[in-house]
């Protein structure tokens, strides 16, 4: 039998959502098609290859692995959120200049992971940035551009504060 | 990979979700990060009927520094602990450790208690804890309780704690003036489950004399294991090379695996040896450089 | 990491050759792309399929009565349905053992589907797979090889006695003198693992069933050939134009691994049909892992006839690949794909080989990144370090005798490859030389000294590209094949299109899986019109009702950057052909006195007399009777490119399998942990020439991306099973996709030596270091233990395997 759904009231990319939802729910299904922002990915649901990547309060977190009930009244940050009044953000075009993604369907989860490291982190070295996004799995890039993306993006974000 | 249906209960204290757990018994399942539960129920491998999530039990979450050790409620993310600097200062093996789980996704959700109950054979904190030999606090019906981790870890997936139990508070002893520390694991990749790891806490004396030595694997037997031949063969010693090799000889002694595909029970047996032997040099290279 | 000017935004300048970035990023980046799970269709349902446990079983009574009970399912296919709706799908060997979208009464691998659940959604349809029981009745299994082959092995097909698919026996050249002149043969035997390139993006299929058109509507990620289309069409005994498939935009990765995904399709068409509603199925990464396809593995046996002074006389060798519990097209191209460059980059005039396929109890097989050049080349690669080991010769030296000479081009291999042009001493000279070979050499020697294993690794190997599908004709002799009409081609169609206003608009249907074919195509319009890529608009959508598909169409074997820009490159001088015909209809010129700029066409020796491109394009739309007499109204140029090289076997086997031919050199050094058997990268220099490159930045990222895959199946990748068949390796946490922290940088050079077949001299690349690093790796390791005395025939060369031939070998009283 269906258990009964429970509503939630969540807040994706600063828009905020009532929905019921059936507590064996993936965040992950609610977000795509519940909610139908396709940029979240789902590759492997067992919290290893990383496309599904979000912020969940602020954090980098698999989708997969959290129920959408879990997220009553939590605020999530998708892909969708990270251009501006359709220009990419720094990150999103250092991706662009340097090659950071081929096919795209790990980029969500790239680009949501390596927001928060260059968060924590503003200067990484390359090795920082290669543990950074280890949990984030490419098949078709061979990561190497994906760090040149990142290395620049650090850049291009330091240089932007400096102007500011 | 969708899960099976479940019922779902959201407790905000420690009281409400031992209630709970009494109710409902073998049934249910508590769900703290999920970053072990959901992939298994993912693959509908675990199906339980009643999964009580115990994320908004706020007061779950601290890190508290003790006189000689750190308090860290249940619910504490692992990245959290991992990146505390009083924890990188008061207890360097755990951040050290910690730093081997998965990866920063995983340890952003995965949470202390968590990873204790689940009872993997290669989980790093369990490993660190036997090592330095601190106590998990757990609640029960019959209030709370405390367990040594040795009592924790009696069986395969924390065996000692019973169905209606809940992990609330690990304490992790400080590492004294006088203590030296490693931690050393072999993986496939980054972020794997441990081929073998090697957790070691040594309390040294004048002239690099040990005085006491705590030594524990992960990833070769059904749970971490103390490798007792080898702290007792450490204990009392000069630890020289030959010291230390003797010593590291003895760890296969602690090896209870079967082969699998990725290594063999013989090449497991084998990094044992040669990972105690480098957690100790690291671990005496340290004591030599302060 | 190449180096190249940046694009800057100059009309009339060459866009060829520069790093455009990707026009496709900006969907991609934002989360606004479009792949196969983000379709939704009205009444759309969700299926769920089960799939056998067993390696190989009979399959009793299907009891589907509580699964059809549970609320909210739609329906259940099984798999004697499947029988009674389809037929097994064609394949090009004979006798064919049948294979169907699922298994009927018997399963022969573990996760062979068996029932198709639809539902209301994917959890309610695997709510119902449980609900589902199946009277199994195991057999015994087999997954060996050899003993697949064995007179008492478990027979998987009555087609197929001994578990064989295929077999056969070549020769080329002349053998008996060969041997005779021969100073010694050096031998070897090779084991190839099985693995796959397991996209991020799994497979996904819908399907809409329309009764009353007795028509199907197909949406799926398949990345071709639309062989595929046509076979699936056959299965389920329908018109092909009945059957139309359009493929998204976006598609997550396929590496060959998609082309295995069309059996799918016919599934999900007859359970749309069975249960009346249109059905949408994503595979799940577990279903990827154990059932969706793999590259083969392969036991190969190699003698090497060779001079004293190094010189390759001839090869002799056996290969037995296994396509697992059926063999579905395109197998067993595994076999053949690689026949015209299986003698490499060497002067090999003398071969003799015996190919089979067999069949175990594993999942099925397709073409996997390098599409068994990995296989060919760790076998001749190995072997060229095991002449130069036994005849005391430099490993780079003894590659340096036997290469073909740069003069020699175009060159015809003993086997039928015609390759097209290339200067592999030069390339491989110029790896030499950024790798520091001589120091690092002496280096090692030191490093030996103080107790090191280190190894230095050399693989130089030609990349094939751009398939000709007529090498699948040799799994059938010449008398066999004269019965059946000839196969052949390479082809690939483009429309290029002017609007009124003499805008550009390009139809495509190249089927990428992000290798940026629309900023290819846009970079190439440009140069052919002489203005800017931002002004040329590109749909590029696989759509077989509405597209200029063909048998050959579709992103696989590296085509695009040859095939398809050459088609770009005939469709824009088609429609400037036509321009240029309405402009001297309107200027009162001779087309051939015409000229153009970015906006206007002129007289070359006056240029006061020109017109503006958009009042050409004007009047091509809103005054068509202006046109000059004969000419077709519409302003559009079609380009179709069949690469002219692409013939039919002949009835000697020669056949060019491919049609442009690239060149790999891997210069690289591992140190390998003599107490755990754990390999680290030291140095790694790969040298390309792939042509003329089209765009470097794009270029760079398909040459690293074969290094990651390359590594993988060198070191961590494995489709493993036990001896009865269950899968040891069906969840990500136990197939090891190599993480950012596993993959070295790498050192990429590139020559370019431009290929006489192509309009702008490129060949194809995306396959690149995934066929040539499992060879230099495996050679690096093997020269690090050859103090040793270890041989390096197997992979993957994980840690565990390492460190048991140390042991072994420390521990062997000869040492």
């Amino acid at each position: 039998m269906r258990p009964v759904g429970r509503k939630i009231t969540v807040t994706v990319n600063g828009e905020q959502y009532v929905r019921e939802v059936e507590p064996r729910l993936l965040l992950a299904d609610f977000l795509r098609h519940g909610l139908q922002l396709f940029g979240t990915h789902v590759g492997c649901e067992h919290g290893v290859c990383g496309a599904c990547t979000i912020l969940f309060d602020g954090v980098a977190q698999r989708s997969c692995l959290i129920f959408a009930i879990q997220a009553d009244g939590a605020e999530i940050l998708t892909v969708e959120s990270l251009a501006q009044s359709g220009k990419l953000n720094l990150l999103q075009k250092a991706f662009h200049e340097h090659h950071g993604l081929q096919c795209g369907f790990c980029t969500p989860g790239m680009l949501m992971t390596a927001l928060e490291l260059l968060r924590e982190n503003p200067s990484p070295s390359d090795q920082e940035v290669r543990a950074g996004i280890s949990g984030v799995l490419c098949r078709c890039t061979g990561y190497k551009q994906i760090v040149d993306s990142i290395n620049a993006a650090a850049l291009a974000i330091a240089g932007a504060e400096a102007a500011e | 990979m969708k899960p099976a249906p479940f019922e779902y209960f959201v407790p905000t204290s420690v009281e409400e979700a031992v209630e709970l757990l009494a109710r409902h018994g073998d049934d249910a399942k508590v769900l703290a990060g999920g970053q072990s539960l959901v992939p298994m129920m993912n693959f509908r491998l675990a199906q339980p009927a009643v999964l009580i999530d115990i994320n908004r039990i706020v007061e779950l979450g601290y890190i508290r520094e003790g006189d000689s050790s750190i308090a860290i409620g249940a619910m504490t993310r692992q990245r959290v602990v991992e990146t505390s600097p009083m924890v990188r200062d008061k207890c360097a093996i755990l951040s050290e450790a910690l730093a081997n789980v998965g990866h920063q996704a995983i340890r952003n959700r995965g949470t202390m208690g968590g990873t204790l109950a689940h009872g993997d054979p290669a989980a790093e904190v369990a490993t660190v804890l036997l090592t330095l030999g601190g106590s998990v606090t757990v609640a029960g019906p019959q209030g709370k309780r405390e367990l040594s981790p040795e009592e924790l870890l009696a069986g395969p997936y924390a065996a000692g704690i019973s169905s209606d139990e809940l992990i609330v508070e690990i304490n992790f002893p400080i590492l004294a003036a006088n203590e030296t520390h490693g931690f050393l694991e072999m993986s496939r990749r980054h972020g794997d489950f441990a081929l073998a790891g090697v957790a070691a806490v040594l309390r040294m004396g004048e002239g690099n004399i040990c005085e006491r030595a705590r030594v524990a694997l992960c990833g070769v037997a059904p749970t971490p294991v103390r490798a007792t031949e080898v702290e007792n063969q450490l204990t009392g010693k000069r630890l020289d090379a030959s010291t230390i090799q003797a010593a590291a000889e003895l760890a296969s002694r602690a090896v209870d695996c079967e082969d699998e595909y990725h290594a063999s029970r013989e090449y497991r047996t084998h990094l044992c040896q040669v990972y105690v032997r480098r957690t100790i040099q690291l671990a005496l290279e340290r004591w030599g450089n302060n | 990491m190449t180096t190249m000017p940046p694009a800057s935004k100059q009309a009339g300048e060459k866009w060829v050759g520069r790093s455009v970035p990707r026009r496709e990023d900006l969907r991609l980046l934002t989360g606004r792309g479009r792949f196969i799970d983000d379709f939704e269709l009205p009444q759309l349902k969700h299926a769920a399929i089960l799939r056998s446990p067993y390696a190989h079983a009979e399959i009793g009574e299907i009891d589907v009565h509580a699964a059809l009970e549970l609320p909210g399912v739609r329906g259940v296919l099984t798999g004697r349905e499947v029988a009674a709706m389809s037929r097994p799908f064609a394949v090009g060997v004979s006798p064919a053992p049948k294979y169907y979208a699922s298994a009927v009464e018997r399963a022969r691998f573990v996760g062979e589907p068996v029932a198709v659940v639809v539902a209301d959604d994917r959890y309610i349809a695997e709510d119902a797979l449980e609900l589902i029981e199946v009277d199994y009745r195991p057999l015994p299994a087999v997954v060996d090889i050899e003993a697949a082959m064995a007179a008492d092995a478990p027979q998987l097909h009555e087609e197929c006695p001994n578990n064989i698919y295929s077999q056969r026996e070549f020769v080329y050249g002349d053998m008996e003198s060969a041997k005779k002149e021969a100073d010694r043969v050096v031998t070897g035997r090779f084991l190839f693992p099985k693995y796959g390139s397991t996209p991020i993006e799994t497979y996904g299929v819908i399907a809409s069933y329309d009764p009353f058109a007795d028509q199907y509507e197909i949406w799926s990620n398949y990345q071709g050939p639309m062989v595929g289309h046509a076979l699936v069409a056959q299965a389920l005994g329908i018109a092909e134009n009945r059957l139309r498939w359009i493929i998204p935009t976006d598609i997550g990765g396929g590496f060959g691994i998609k082309t295995g995904l069309y059996p799918y399709i016919a599934l999900m068409a007859m359970a749309s049909k069975r249960c009346g509603v249109p059905v949408k199925w994503i595979e799940d990464r577990q279903e990827h892992l154990i059932a969706s396809a793999t590259g083969t593995d392969r036991l190969t046996e190699m003698e090497a006839y060779v001079k004293s002074d190094g010189t390759i006389l001839a090869l002799k060798d056996r290969a037995i690949d296994n396509t697992g519990g059926y063999i579905r097209a395109p197998e067993p191209g595994c076999a053949y794909r690689s026949i015209g460059n299986h003698t490499g980059a060497y002067q090999i005039r003398n071969l003799e080989r015996e190919v089979l396929v067999v069949g175990t109890n594993k999942c099925l097989t397709a073409p996997n990144r390098g599409y068994t050049c990995q296989h060919l080349y760790f076998s001749l690669e190995r072997m060229m370090d095991k002449v130069a080991a036994e005849l005391d010769i430099d490993p780079a030296e003894i590659r340096l005798r036997n290469f073909i000479a740069a003069d020699q081009f175009p060159y015809k291999t003993a086997t039928g490859g015609l390759y097209d042009s290339g200067d592999y001493a030069a390339a491989f000279r110029l790896a030499l030389q950024r790798f520091d070979y001589d120091n690092m050499r002496q280096w090692q020697k030191e490093a030996r000294a103080e107790g090191r294993l280190i190894g230095i690794g050399l693989a130089t190997v030609v990349e094939p590209s751009v398939t000709n599908i007529a090498y699948v004709g040799l799994a059938k002799s010449y008398l066999e094949r004269r019965k059946e009409h000839p196969k052949s081609g390479s082809g690939e169609a483009i429309m290029v299109k002017m609007d009124p206003l003499g805008k550009v608009h390009v139809i495509a249907a190249t089927n990428p899986q992000g290798q940026g074919h629309d900023t290819v195509i846009s970079q190439v319009v440009a140069d052919q019109l002489g203005i800017l890529p931002d002004d040329v608009t590109v749909s590029n959508v696989l759509d077989t009702h509405q597209r200029l598909t063909s048998i050959t169409s579709g992103s696989y074997s590296s085509r695009f950057s040859s095939a398809g820009t050459t088609a770009v490159v005939l469709a824009t001088q088609r429609l400037k052909e036509k321009l240029f015909r309405i402009a001297g209809h309107l200027l009162d010129a001779h087309v051939e006195s015409l000229q153009n700029d970015s906006h206007k066409i002129f007289v070359r020796e006056q240029p006061q007399r020109s017109i503006e491109i958009r009042h050409v394009a004007g009047t091509a739309h809103w005054n068509q009777s202006g046109l000059p007499e004969d000419m077709d109204v519409g302003l559009y140029g079609v380009g179709f490119y069949n690469m002219p090289t692409s013939e039919p076997p002949t009835e000697f086997d020669q056949v060019n399998s491919s049609n442009t031919y690239g060149f790999i050199a891997e210069v690289l050094m591992v140190e390998i942990d003599p107490e755990t058997g754990a390999l680290q990268f030291l140095k790694w220099v790969s040298a390309h020439d792939a042509g003329t490159v089209i765009n470097p930045l794009l270029f760079e990222g398909q040459l690293q991306g074969g290094v990651a895959h390359g590594i993988g199946g060198a070191i961590f990748e494995e489709t493993a099973y036990d001896e009865n068949g269950q899968i040891l390796t069906g969840s990500f946490m136990d197939y090891l996709v190599p993480t950012s922290m596993e993959i070295p940088e790498v050192d990429m050079i590139h020559q370019e030596t431009p290929s006489p077949l192509t309009a702008l001299g490129s060949k194809g690349t995306g396959e690149a270091s995934a066929m040539s690093a499992p060879a230099a790796i495996a050679n690096a390791v093997a020269d690090a233990l050859r103090p040793l005395g270890i041989e390096v025939n197997e992979l993957p060369l994980s840690p565990n395997r390492i460190w048991h031939w140390i042991k072994d070998a420390q521990s062997s009283p000869s040492q």
